[in-house]
């Protein structure tokens, strides 16, 4: 849309009081990205949005489009001259305006003809399948019908930005995945800069280029979808992203071998084998060394589904477990069951669980042996910031 | 089943009905026999005739009128803006609604009580106005037209300030910022989205305040010259009825205050509808 090749964030900070809800945030958008700030509530993540609309004025930090300086804490662009649009999670339309009225309302501002305006709003309307429904008002429209007439009064000043902030989290599931893809496919066709806010995995999964993933303020990891879902940078995002099996424990062996690093794992769940596939060179691989060379604590993180069940008997990486909760879940079934460590009381009694998604449901009571594959198994020293 | 219900749900209503029968449907309706009676007893239209060819009677119209939509439409045009001003709470905004409030707690009587020492010529008002050089002598506030204005406005713009101040917090904060977003300036936001969606509530503050306004009657005593310039109508109703012993012609006069309170209860209806249907084309002012 409009022409700029890049959008910084330069440790950009918003403290309320002693409080600070962002914290030293840093961020490079390529013209055309569509970026997800991802995090729990809480995390910071809709005060980095709108500290960057300029709604919320920030404590410290820089906000660049290219040459032009926006908002350095001192002199700040007013949000209605940056030219960003923002898309609520509530919606936001204007009750006593028609739909097409509000898709008008920043073009009317513009004091554009009214020929132009005109042909703009049919644009847009039709851009986001609302065709015929330029007369009605808000009430008289669905969720999912609002939040495409707050796209479409967002796209048709073509923003140099647009920022959404959870705008699906208000519909209902079947609806939530339809607009999805309607937002990814405007997208594809209109190539605007993207800043998108969410608390679900899936979405951020689905629609970006890039992920930013938040927590307490700060960010934890930036990276691409893949890299966020199978290589998480520490036990908070892989949590986030859906992994499970959080052990406890010390690394009791470790053996380099070329661009494979060999663990061998001394956990609340038992003895485990991990491979990890770190490159000499990567600080990963130096922090797991350095753990083990000084004896301080790790974590694992295993995805459900990385866990299989296995004919009982005794292997490598097998845990015997016990049944408490099953889940159907159509295609699988989520099972939490708890650990029959080796001399421990009766079966269940021990506080570590083993989470893992199985083709082959089980009952709940029964005892199965679970198999860990050694190179699906994450390993994290536990940091100050991971307790 | 859900005619069962039904009856059920009607007979909640019972107490309401009765309530408003008797208070109000069963007075007014008596009212307006009278006013329709003659003293021989029968039907006449000869007391709103006789109002209406007296032009000491109808002068109380334009004289009510007079006090009583300046004063709305300041009490109303003030709340607006400090409604807006704290929609979203300020420092010190118990204080200010504390403040607001006592006047209406007090009664007419006692404000216009204090009122008169207050703002008298030996008041302390005057004693500061003269103090800080501001006038050379004492400005007259009591006994005249803004004596009776300041005491009705006092009594009438808190209640349109707490209803004013309850519509636009209701309003949706993330509209405001939409709307900044869009590239509308604080001042463009206010016409185009706040002051629409304000209407309905500024026309029933209107409609309350002025009601309350145009039966003025103690302020007006107190602190107006109810034999001249402040006679006001509802003095006029009180006249007929309690001087001239007149019940018919007071009826009478209290019907046509009430004619003239629906006409512009509807007025300000209409003037809402207009608003916020064609709302995009807000005029500025």
């Amino acid at each position: 849309m409009k022409d700029f090749r890049r959008i910084s964030v330069r440790h950009l900070t918003k403290s309320y009081g002693d409080k600070t809800a962002v914290d030293d945030f840093s961020l490079e958008l390529g013209e055309g990205e569509f970026v997800t700030f991802l995090g729990p509530s809480g995390c910071g993540k809709s005060t980095a949005l709108n500290c960057i609309t300029g709604l919320v004025p920030i404590s410290s930090g820089e906000l660049w489009i290219d040459g032009e300086l926006l908002d350095d804490g001192k002199r700040s662009v007013p949000p209605e001259r940056r030219e960003f649009g923002m898309v609520f999670q509530n919606y936001a339309l204007f009750p006593h305006l028609t739909v097409k009225e509000n898709v008008a309302f920043g073009l009317k501002l513009r004091k554009l003809s009214r020929a132009e305006v005109d042909r703009r709003v049919a644009d847009a309307v039709r851009l986001v399948h609302l065709d015929g429904y330029e007369r009605k008002f808000p009430s008289q429209m669905s969720g999912g019908e609002q939040q495409r007439v707050a796209i479409a009064r967002c796209i048709v000043l073509e923003p140099r930005l647009l920022l959404l902030d959870e705008p699906l989290s208000n519909l209902d599931a079947k609806l939530r995945i339809e607009l999805r893809y309607e937002l990814k496919a405007l997208h594809e066709r209109l190539k605007v800069t993207t800043i998108y806010v969410t608390h679900d995995q899936t979405e951020a999964l689905a629609l970006s280029d890039r992920i930013v993933v938040l927590r307490l303020g700060r960010i934890q990891q930036i990276g691409t979808p893949e890299a966020i879902y199978s290589d998480p940078a520490n036990p908070f995002v892989a949590d986030f992203v859906g992994f499970k099996n959080a052990w406890r424990g010390e690394i009791a062996a470790l053996a380099e071998a070329g661009e494979r690093l060999r663990l061998e794992l001394e956990t609340r769940a038992g003895r485990l084998e991990a491979e990890l596939a770190y490159p000499a060179g990567d600080p990963r691989r130096a922090g797991l060394v350095e753990a083990f060379e000084r004896g301080s604590p790790v974590v694992t993180a295993v995805r459900p589904e990385d866990i299989s069940l296995v004919p009982s008997g005794a292997g490598r990486n097998s845990l015997r477990c016990t049944a408490r909760l099953v889940e159907y879940q159509g295609h699988s079934c989520q099972v939490s069951a708890g650990l029959e460590a080796e001399g421990a009381g009766a079966p269940g009694d021990s506080p570590e669980r083993v989470d893992l998604r199985t083709a082959a449901c089980v009952a709940a009571g029964e005892s199965f042996t679970a198999r860990v594959e050694p190179g699906k198994v994450l390993v994290f020293p536990l940091g100050e910031a991971a307790r | 089943m859900s005619g069962a219900r039904g009856s059920g749900t009607a007979l909640l209503l019972f107490p309401a009905i009765l309530f408003v029968a008797l208070l109000f449907v069963y007075p007014f309706g008596y009212g307006l026999f009278t006013s329709l009676t003659g003293a021989d007893g029968g039907f006449t239209l000869g007391n709103y005739a006789r109002f209406f060819s007296t032009p000491r009677e109808v002068r109380t119209i334009w004289t009510t009128l007079g006090i009583a939509l300046p004063v709305t439409l300041l009490a109303v045009g003030l709340a607006v803006p400090l409604a807006y001003h704290m929609r979203r709470g300020i420092a010190g905004e118990r204080i200010i609604s504390f403040f607001l409030i006592v006047p209406v707690t007090l009664g007419t009587v006692l404000v216009s009580e204090g009122m008169l020492s207050f703002m008298g010529p030996n008041g302390w008002l005057n004693q500061l106005l003269m103090a800080l050089g501001l006038v050379s002598k004492p400005v007259q506030f009591t006994h005249n037209y803004a004596g009776v204005a300041i005491s009705v406005g006092l009594q009438g713009f808190p209640y349109a300030f707490l209803m004013l101040l309850g519509y636009v917090s209701g309003i949706d904060p993330d509209l405001e910022k939409a709307s900044q977003m869009l590239g509308a300036t604080k001042w463009q936001t206010f016409w185009k989205i706040l002051f629409p969606l304000m209407v309905p509530g500024i026309a029933i503050a209107f409609c309350l305040n002025f009601v309350m306004a145009f039966s003025v009657y103690p302020s007006a005593v107190l602190l107006g010259q109810p034999s001249g310039p402040q006679r006001v109508i509802a003095l006029a109703a009180y006249q007929m009825a309690f001087e001239k012993f007149n019940f018919n012609a007071a009826s009478a006069i209290a019907m046509i205050m009430a004619a003239i309170e629906l006409l512009v209860i509807a007025a300000v209806l209409a003037w809402r509808n207009g608003m916020y249907r064609g709302a995009s084309i807000v005029g500025k002012g």
